[in-house]
């Protein structure tokens, strides 16, 4: 199969408007007649259902959670970007989407990013008009904040809670639907599969989590908003239901899935503190604005840090990008973070930690204006932690946060699996290799508000078949039904030792050394090794608690598990066939003399798109060029 | 590093298998509790333990563990959320106990939240009353800029502090009522205190009002225990906004 992106020719900044026009259309009056399932209800899925709800389709929306407003969206804590401009610091749609594509290292598709700019300032429009209360100024206006990666202020917030906030108006958009009959609710669902009739997309198979009964849902179109993967490193500052499940059943009906191999270790979480650590919490980089980052200059120097003066600390990144500072984009700011510890500097007993410091920003603007800015993040550190980083520095590491890569999807959002659609964390689309802080809210919404509600009509409209009946009596999804079953069954019948938690912690253990923050070929061909050992001992050795007719938490996190054990696969492949360091994939056989990532333009500028061939057998690879016309290539510098 | 305290609980969970059966106490021994262990995980270790026994694991609602989904919530030792104030369930550390405590652990309870099973209740309740119009009706691509209202920095503060409500239910729970007036006053207000929630402002407290009198929630008495239990702290003025609002509508 071909990959093609079907990217709008013309001018980079008007193939969005032109495209808009280009599209067929569906007449409204046929549009009752369409049915479209959403799965997912976090920002991406919500303002997806809502959306199309409100243009007169049919939707049906799913999520795991019991109710849609508990997506793992809602712990979003920093902000949402918007080339706004109203602080009138040089910002520019021009901006945003230059600043994203050199953010992502040059490794995501330019109209894409472009559009995403462009619908940035929608956004803010949309969400102010639903009554989202972002922060504001002693004039009524909105106020902004900078994040890293970036030089000027755009980033709108809500105190520490902007994914909720933002979550909340997608979700009352929604459930405006619910109530006028637009929009049919199904909570407490996990997709368990996609049933795919005549190559398209028509419908799912979904597990109710309350009863066990394993249902069917047929559709003219089936768009996924499933959210990322990074649960698969087990510890991560996603939610505990994060899961590739969705999308990785539907990679192996057929979907391609995108760089899986690029995951994004966010640089200020509070480290790991034992064996029973269950995730881990970050610590928003809205701090960066305010705190310093630093670490004794001299090795093991195990000083209380009040008592380490001035001279004897290094802060590091002020150092060595006098221009970002605190400021550098994640990627930088993580793997920094990782060499001061590896070099003997890190802080606290495991040595694996930085120092975050206020001392000097409290002195500046006063505790009351720290209070303000950051007082629910600093609580919730020091309920964690039980140490006040309003007198001694907070303590900080790398931990996984996001997943830029995913699903393949072309222009429209759609996968090579005609009638399948992708949006939010669950695609690979718009940030390239790294992904910008505050920018995955303003992707998911507008994937979901914005593009999906457009060109989901040239689907139904431009493709012969689309719009013919479907129905779940037709015998693909009573086949579908019973693999999902025998798979169940097949959990629960295992009855070993180990238990799922066991061997998810194995796993994240696995891909964290030898797939995370630096990688190389030998830890890579290990890891490639040792997945399927650990994959058919989790076959032969789980054990999962109860039976499927029962709200069964057990048996949940073990489908999932199963699945992450599949997919981790291709993630290591991907990252080993990747001979190149780009954002957050750090070949460590490939860096500058500096230590820092080296990309290989010539042999990898392009989009890795995996085909899913057998569990046991090898996935296939398909390239999509990448051309960088309006942003040329050239060495991150955030000196 | 400074050994980690350790301690050991006994705990007596309300086990229920759904919402039909009949529900009872069970106790467990939890030994060598590290005091930095958030209460979730020592949950977790507990059913580790009990899944390699071959018995059910406690069943418990979580999802973010920091304090923002609302997913999270049991009364412990009689509180919705535990003893800390001003956190969720997941927030709460083991430090917050003491060595050879009894803990005792119970679901939320209230008519409107039928049990799931153990310590999961089904607060899709709440879910019907925002539906009832606890949102402003603006369709997507309808908006102006942004900046063509702007909001009084006060008011946007205050509609802030109530939006702030996760919705977990922990105010219906600590409630002796089990009304549901502090999550619905949150709502109500966070929309009427702001420009773009006027135009529909009576018809949305009376619906929303309507619906959780339907839904079999309580009617409030000024208990205030809410406020109490209410992890992002949210104000009982909320209520009395709500019930302005109310008035107005001069039923
Ligand atoms: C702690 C934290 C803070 C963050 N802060 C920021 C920030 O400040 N700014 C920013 O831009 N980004 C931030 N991010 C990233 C951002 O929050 C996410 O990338 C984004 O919200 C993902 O949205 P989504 O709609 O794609 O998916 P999600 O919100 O993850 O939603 C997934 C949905 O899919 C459903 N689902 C999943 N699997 C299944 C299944 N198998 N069957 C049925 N339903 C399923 C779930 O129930 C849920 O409804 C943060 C992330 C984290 C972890
Ligand atoms: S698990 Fe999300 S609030 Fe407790």
């Amino acid at each position: 199969m071909s990959l093609h992106s079907k990217e709008p020719s013309g001018p980079v900044n008007e193939k969005w408007e032109s495209h808009k026009f280009d599209m067929k259309l569906v007449n409204p009056a046929n549009k009752r007649k369409v049915d479209v399932i959403v799965v997912g209800t976090g920002l991406a899925g919500a303002s997806a259902a809502a959306s199309l709800a409100e243009l007169g389709y049919n939707v049906k929306s799913f999520c795991i959670h019991e109710s849609p407003r508990r997506a793992h969206s809602i712990a979003a804590q920093g902000g949402i970007n918007a080339a706004k401009n109203y602080p009138n610091d040089g910002d520019s749609v021009h901006r945003l989407f230059y600043d994203t594509v050199k953010g992502g290292d040059f490794r995501a598709r330019e109209s894409n990013v472009h559009r995403l700019a462009e619908n940035s300032v929608k956004i803010i429009d949309q969400c102010v008009a639903q009554g989202v209360p972002f922060a504001r100024e002693y004039g009524g206006y909105l106020a902004n904040r900078s994040f890293g990666g970036a030089q000027v202020s755009r980033t709108f917030y809500a105190r520490g809670q902007t994914g909720q906030q933002l979550l909340i108006g997608a979700y009352g958009a929604l459930m405006k639907e619910v109530d006028k009959g637009g929009v049919t609710l199904f909570t407490h669902r996990e997709m368990l599969d996609i049933v795919v009739i005549d190559g398209k997309a028509r419908g799912i198979v979904v597990r109710n989590l309350r009863t066990g009964k394993i249902e069917s849902h047929s559709a003219h179109a089936v768009v996924l908003a499933t959210g990322g993967y990074g649960n698969v490193f087990y510890l991560s500052t996603n939610a505990k239901a994060c899961n590739v499940t969705a999308a990785w059943r539907a990679h192996k009906k057929g979907a391609y899935f995108a760089n899986p191999c690029y995951t994004q270790i966010h640089p200020t979480c509070i480290p790991v503190k034992g064996d029973f650590q269950s995730k881990l919490t970050l610590m928003s980089e809205s701090l960066r604005n305010d705190g310093r980052v630093w670490v004794p200059k001299k090795k093991g120097d195990k000083r209380r840090p009040s008592a380490i003066p001035e001279e004897d600390r290094d802060y590091y990144l002020e150092r060595k990008y006098p221009s970002f500072g605190n400021l550098v984009p994640r990627d930088m700011a993580s793997r920094n973070a990782k060499e001061q510890s590896d070099e003997g500097k890190g802080v606290t007993e495991t040595g694996l930690a930085v120092y975050l410091d206020f001392k000097e920003a409290i002195e500046r603007l006063g505790k009351d204006a720290i209070k303000a800015r950051y007082g629910n993040l600093f609580d919730m550190y020091f309920q964690i932690t039980d140490s006040d980083p309003y007198k001694e520095p907070m303590v900080i590491y790398p931990a996984v946060h996001y997943t830029m890569g995913g699903l393949w999807v072309d222009y429209n959002l759609m996968s090579n699996l005609p009638g399948l659609h992708v949006l939010g964390e669950a695609n690979f689309s718009d940030h390239g290799s790294n992904r910008l802080g505050a920018s995955a809210l303003m992707q998911g919404l507008s994937d979901g508000y914005f593009v999906i509600p457009n060109t989901i009509g040239h689907y139904f409209a431009g493709t012969p078949g689309a719009l013919d009946d479907v129905s779940t009596d037709h015998p693909e999804f009573k086949k579908t039904e019973d693999e999902a079953l025998a798979r169940i069954n097949k959990l629960l019948a295992v009855n070993g030792t180990r238990t799922v938690d066991d061997f998810h912690r194995e796993l994240g253990n696995l891909m964290w050394d030898k797939c995370g923050m630096a990688r190389n070929k030998e830890g890579l061909e290990f890891a490639l090794k040792r997945i399927p050992e650990l994959r058919k001992e989790f076959w032969s050795n789980v054990k999962v608690a109860g039976d499927n007719e029962d709200y069964n938490q057990s048996l949940e996190k073990a489908g999932r598990v199963a699945d992450f054990m599949e997919f981790a696969e291709v993630m290591v492949k991907d990252a080993l066939e990747r001979e190149e360091s780009c954002g957050g994939h750090f070949r460590e056989e490939h860096q500058t003399e500096e230590g820092e990532a080296k990309r290989d333009d010539e042999n990898f500028s392009h989009v890795s798109a995996w085909e899913f061939t057998g569990v046991d057998s090898a996935p296939i690879l398909h390239k999509e060029a990448l051309e960088f016309v309006d942003v040329p290539p050239s060495e991150r510098n955030y000196k | 590093m400074a050994k980690d305290k350790i301690i050991n609980v006994t705990l007596k969970v309300w086990r229920q298998k759904n919402a039909e059966s009949k529900g009872h106490f069970e106790t467990y021994d939890a030994k060598d509790v590290n005091v930095n262990m958030s209460f979730l995980e020592m949950l977790d270790v507990v059913n580790e333990d009990l899944i390699l026994a071959g018995k059910s694991p406690i069943a418990f609602d979580h999802d973010c563990r920091e304090g923002i989904c609302g997913t999270c919530g049991a009364m412990v030792n009689g509180y919705a959320h535990g003893p800390d104030k001003a956190v969720t369930l997941c927030q709460v550390h083991m430090r917050s106990f003491k060595n050879g405590e009894t803990i005792v652990i119970e679901p939320f309870r209230a008519k409107a939240f039928p049990v799931i099973k153990d310590l999961a209740v089904d607060r899709r309740s709440m879910d019907r009353i925002i539906a009832k119009g606890g949102y402003i009706s603006v369709k997507t691509g309808n908006a102006p800029d942004a900046h063509a209202t702007p909001v009084q920095k006060k008011a946007s503060d205050l509609a802030m502090d109530a939006a702030a409500c996760v919705g977990c239910g922990a105010c219906v729970a600590a409630c002796p009522n089990a009304s549901a007036s502090l999550f619905v006053g949150a709502k109500v207000s966070h929309m009427g205190l702001l420009p773009q929630g006027q135009p529909e402002r009576k018809q949305r407290v009376q619906n929303m009002v309507w619906q959780m009198d339907s839904e079999g929630f309580g009617n409030c008495s000024n208990a205030y225990q809410c406020e109490a239990a209410c992890p992002k702290e949210i104000s009982v003025d909320n209520i009395a906004r709500m019930n302005r609002d109310i008035n107005r509508c001069g039923n």
